[in-house]
């Protein structure tokens, strides 16, 4: 009887290898742990399942959820997934390996991720990324420390308020304690106020500025001239946008933006209730060596081929210790690996094509529901891709739609508060999924 | 794997006109957007057909080792078998289609599943509560002292400022708490590799407020006076971090939380068996002892008196918040069937057996390498090189040899504590046969220092790249397509 | 005049003039040096105290300067040609100080005292 599927010894084997030890049992290796730190008695875990009744306990569980129609984003959003990625992902050499330490066995890694850096240098217009974020939210809190480092003795951070709240709670949190002086720039009319950042700069001190296009509220952001100003005042500007975004919009290299962070689920990645996703960050050339995360750099091998390697190590923690950019040890190696496959099938057209469907579906979307006289565009004269805010008329409360929707298997969006509601719009909806939330705000 | 170099970059494919997407037709009007708001250019991504995307991205991979190619004793990484089962769960679309805003009542399997997973490590961890949100080690490791920061703040103790690390520590240990906010103290290694208790000691003031600890350590020796440590950390008001980069061969024999451990973080990537996927997704729980639970980050998934599960998202003496959401949900999935299939006596099993496979090839090997700190190891040990240094075979030329011979190389130059560190860690999930395998590379290795040093020195010979020019790579970054 | 600090720093000494850079000993340490990290020209300097930093393919350590003062001028050869200080470290210095503090010399090794330190690193 074997001792379990994921342990090869048998006892012979443990009995032959104790004795090759010099030592009589598994417990002599122990003999170095006090006895009253011993784990007493047994884990009070469950006992064993065989493969098959794993299977069964997990679509049980799964049974007590209930999918609904997605019309949220807020940052997550239900792009379609090609069937091709999850076939190339789950390939074991890909899956298995681990950080491309021994780059003359990691050409398969370590090739990827500079693909993948070379498509996001491309979208953000800008010259240098990483390959190391976790998500949007920790990738902008990874922007404001490098900004205050670069700075060197200023440490004020401001913050749009229109940043999506779950990434600004992050900000806040690193900056708390970070030490970094986090100060939130007023909106107006839904996107962020430009007189405000002027009179904030004027104060002095600040190392960044970071802002969020198309913004928490769907809206995007008109950024003319926050380059100049916010350079003139010394400081960085750090633009937020959802990957897929950036095929359509205004890129942050176009912004004259110093950082371009976010997250790039929008690249096709499941919702996966939360996670994995991946944050992206890109600099420029001056500030290439400020940031952190593993970067992947072309050079030669001892036979002339092109080949490439873990580079610009010198800034990070296995060197420098408490002095690294960054604690981040390791590459988000599979999530660079679907992001780079998404754009390689997509290309610019595609990624240009969903937004453009996505759009149209959230304009005619949100047209419709205006017509139902129960809701309306909370910021009529800004434009937006394919995320929007609605406010509910009187009587009506985002609790009831959201609500109504339910009971139809429709997650309707994210609601800011009892008389706002972001909803977000994909290629994935169908004329019919959009029809019903109409009709069904119509018997509201 | 696949000894030639596959060189072509997915941009070398491209053609234009070519595409590998089709999307839905819709008959919604097209929307004008202001063209000041819109981006000018065209981004420069591949144009590519789908069977040219598929046989690229094959052919990629077949340049790669993974710990289904082959023996991969990376110390401290904890390389073992990821099951597959694991894998067909987490790609269940069930969750894939879950967005992370679903109300509470819409989810409860979901959050079942997150609880169940927190509270069997609580179990294994011996503290009274884990978050699993931390995106990775490091991230837990962050989470971890700021969880501390927060207590103090809480007590307001404004004067700990400063947290004690081993010089032998992984660098993520110092740079977590740079990033936390706090100053870098070093204590002292023994020639055994364990804490220098009486530098500790005199390190121990009201400014500290936390130590890091990994134990075993990282030369694989247990800290066998933790028990008066934790008094001595705890006496001086600072709470004990234990780092769980080592929990594996802890498993089945103590608990860190009986070790007098405050708070902890593990690596499902690397104790669970979750894929390490190239360097990532991981995740990285963070476990607290009964009393500190408050001070874990929102969001934190409670059972509620009716046995149901809610999602507290605002809990005001929490640290903050270090994740939009719940943190990277697939890879509990897949640790989650892990301890299920182990069960309690298989959970208990694995720490054991990863610590015997380590001894074994410690034992086959002593006689040719050199070990400089004697007595059984647990999951990994650390060789200071050959014992002959007379043939000027390095560390890194044993290592690039390993690559020749069918084995990923071990963790070399780590720990600092020794010039020639070679740090070999086999994990529980590796059969006596690939042992002996790794065993008998390691002796012709050591055969072709003393008779042959030239085919070591100039290894490896048969990878498909060989040796890279590092000094061109970082003297003129090349870090994208557009610089070739 | 040369002085050192202990983290092998160099101050070449020419009337009121520092020219900073690193010692023989540290270059070779260091090892292959891709990119030094400079500040810029106006910038203050403090005895003591952090300039910039020099990093090889493995290894990387902050620059302290020896004395307080405004940097003249960097050397911008470097910001082409790093290696030009494994070349000939003293040669290359890294920038150039206007001392505001002759008193801080007196607080640096002579380059027998720094030579003594060396010898005891390296064992």
């Amino acid at each position: 009887m074997a001792l379990h599927k994921y342990l090869p010894h048998t006892d012979d084997s443990v009995r032959q290898m104790l004795e090759a030890c010099g030592v009589a049992s598994l417990d002599e290796l122990y003999a170095d742990v006090p006895a009253e730190l011993r784990l007493k008695g047994k884990y009070a875990l469950p006992e064993a399942l065989a493969e098959s009744e794993i299977a069964y306990a997990f679509d049980s569980l799964m049974r007590r959820n209930l999918p609904l129609v997605c019309f949220a984003g807020a940052g997550a959003y239900d792009h379609y997934t090609p069937a091709a990625i999850p076939a190339m992902l789950s390939r074991s050499e890909f899956a298995t390996a681990y950080t491309p330490y021994q780059p003359e066995i990691s050409q398969g890694t370590l090739q990827y991720i500079f693909e993948y850096q070379s498509m996001m240098c491309s979208l953000t217009g800008l010259d240098v990324s990483n390959a190391s974020m976790y998500d949007g939210a920790t990738a902008t809190a990874e922007a404001m420390i490098m900004a205050v480092n670069s700075a060197r003795k200023r440490r004020r951070v401001l913050v749009s308020a229109t940043l999506n709240p779950a990434t600004a709670a992050v900000v806040n949190t690193y900056a708390r304690y970070h030490r970094i002086a986090v100060e939130v720039i007023p909106q107006k009319d839904g996107v962020t106020d430009r007189a405000e950042l002027e009179m904030m700069l004027g104060a002095g001190d600040v190392a960044g500025v970071i802002v969020q296009t198309p913004n928490y509220r769907g809206l995007l952001e008109d950024l003319s001239g926050w380059a100049d100003l916010i350079h003139a005042a010394k400081a960085l500007l750090i633009i937020n946008t959802p990957a897929i975004a950036l095929a359509s919009v205004k890129s942050q290299g176009e912004w004259g933006a110093d950082i371009a962070v976010g997250d790039a689920q929008s690249l096709g990645m499941p919702l996966n209730y939360g996670g994995p996703y991946l944050g992206y960050m890109c600099t420029t050339n001056a500030l290439m060596r400020k940031m952190p995360g593993r970067i992947v750099g072309a050079t030669t091998d001892e036979l002339g081929q092109r080949v490439f390697v873990l580079t610009l190590q010198a800034r990070e923690q296995h060197i420098r210790r408490q002095k690294a950019t960054s604690n981040i040890c390791s590459n988000q190696g599979i999530m660079t690996l679907h992001a780079a496959i998404y754009m390689s099938l997509m290309g610019a057209d595609g990624l240009r094509e969903v937004n453009r469907i996505s759009a149209n579906a959230a304009h005619y979307l949100a047209s419709e529901l205006q017509n139902t006289g129960k809701m309306k565009l909370s910021n009529p004269s800004k434009p937006y891709l394919n995320e929007f805010t609605m406010t509910m008329t009187d009587p009506y409360t985002t609790g009831q739609l959201l609500d109504a929707l339910k009971q139809r298997g429709i997650l309707g969006g994210v609601a800011i508060d009892d008389r706002e509601v972001i909803i977000a719009v994909t290629e994935k909806r169908t004329p019919q999924e959009i029809n019903e939330y109409i009709e069904t705000v119509i018997n509201l | 794997m696949n000894r030639k170099l596959y060189d072509k970059l997915i941009f070398d494919h491209s053609c234009p006109g070519r595409g590998g997407y089709d999307l839905p037709h819709r008959i919604y009007p097209d929307v004008k957007l202001p063209e000041d708001l819109l981006r000018t250019d065209t981004p420069a991504l591949p144009e590519v057909d789908e069977p040219t995307v598929v046989r690229h991205y094959t052919n990629q991979s077949t340049n790669n080792f993974g710990v289904d190619t082959g023996f991969y004793p990376l110390g401290s990484c904890t390389m073992k078998y990821n099951p597959k089962i694991n894998e067909a769960l987490a790609a269940n679309p069930a969750i894939a289609g879950l967005h992370p805003h679903q109300p509470a009542d819409t989810v409860q399997g979901a959050l079942q599943l997150y609880y169940m997973l927190q509270t069997m490590l609580s179990e294994i961890g011996g503290m009274g509560e884990f978050t699993l949100n931390p995106f990775a080690g490091a991230h837990g490791e962050l989470t971890g002292l700021m969880v501390i920061h927060a207590y103090h703040d809480s007590r307001d103790d404004a004067a700990r400022t400063k947290v004690i690390v081993p010089d032998s520590a992984h660098g993520t240990n110092p740079a977590s708490a740079a990033v936390a906010g706090y100053e870098v103290v070093e204590v002292k290694s023994l020639p055994d590799g364990t804490v220098d208790l009486d530098d500790l000691r005199s390190k121990l003031d009201g400014t500290i407020a936390a130590v890091m600890l990994t134990n075993p350590n990282t030369v694989g020796m247990f800290e066998r006076r933790i028990p008066e440590i934790a008094e001595a950390v705890h006496a001086a008001g600072a709470l004990l971090y234990y780092d769980g980069a080592n929990l594996n061969p802890m498993l089945g024999v103590a608990r860190p939380g009986d070790m007098g451990f405050d708070v902890m973080h593990i690596n499902l990537h690397k104790t669970f068996s979750t894929p390490h996927g190239g360097g990532g997704p991981g995740a990285g729980p963070v476990g607290v002892r009964k009393g500190l639970e408050e001070f874990l980050p929102n969001p934190r998934v409670v059972k509620t008196d009716d046995g149901r599960y809610d999602i507290i998202t605002d809990s005001p003496s929490a640290l903050g918040r270090i994740s939009s959401w719940l943190g990277n949900y697939t890879v509990f999935i897949k640790a989650w069937a892990y301890i299920l299939s182990l069960g309690a006596n298989g959970v208990a099993k694995v720490g054991p057996l990863a610590t015997l496979n380590a001894n074994y090839v410690m034992h086959a090997l002593r006689d040719l390498y050199l070990l400089p700190i004697e007595g059984p190891c647990k999951h990994e040990f650390v060789f200071d090189g050959l014992i002959d240094k007379s043939t000027g075979v390095t560390t890194l030329n044993i290592a690039k040899r390993l690559l020749d011979l069918g084995f990923h190389a071990p963790t070399i130059y780590f720990p600092l504590l020794f010039h020639e560190s070679l740090m070999i860690e086999p994990t529980e999930t590796e059969s006596r046969e690939t042992l002996d395998a790794f065993i008998a590379a390691m002796r012709r290795i050591a055969q072709e220092a003393a008779e042959n040093p030239e085919i070591v020195k100039t290894a490896p010979h048969d990878t498909p790249a060989r040796r890279p020019d590092d000094t061109e790579a970082a003297l003129h970054p090349k870090v994208k397509f557009a610089d070739l | 005049m040369i002085y050192y600090l202990p983290t092998h720093e160099y101050a070449r000494i020419e009337d009121n003039i520092a020219y900073i850079g690193i010692s023989k000993f540290a270059a070779q340490q260091l090892g292959n040096v891709v990119y030094v990290d400079m500040p810029e020209e106006g910038d203050d300097v403090t005895a003591g105290e952090e300039f910039g930093a020099i990093e090889s393919v493995k290894a990387a350590s902050d620059l302290y300067s020896p004395v307080s003062g405004a940097v003249i001028e960097i050397n911008e050869h470097l910001i082409d040609n790093p290696r030009l200080v494994n070349e000939d470290p003293e040669a290359n210095w890294i920038i150039k100080v206007e001392m505001n503090e002759p008193a801080d010399l007196e607080k640096l090794l002579s380059p027998e005292a720094y030579a003594e330190l060396c010898a005891k690193e390296q064992h």
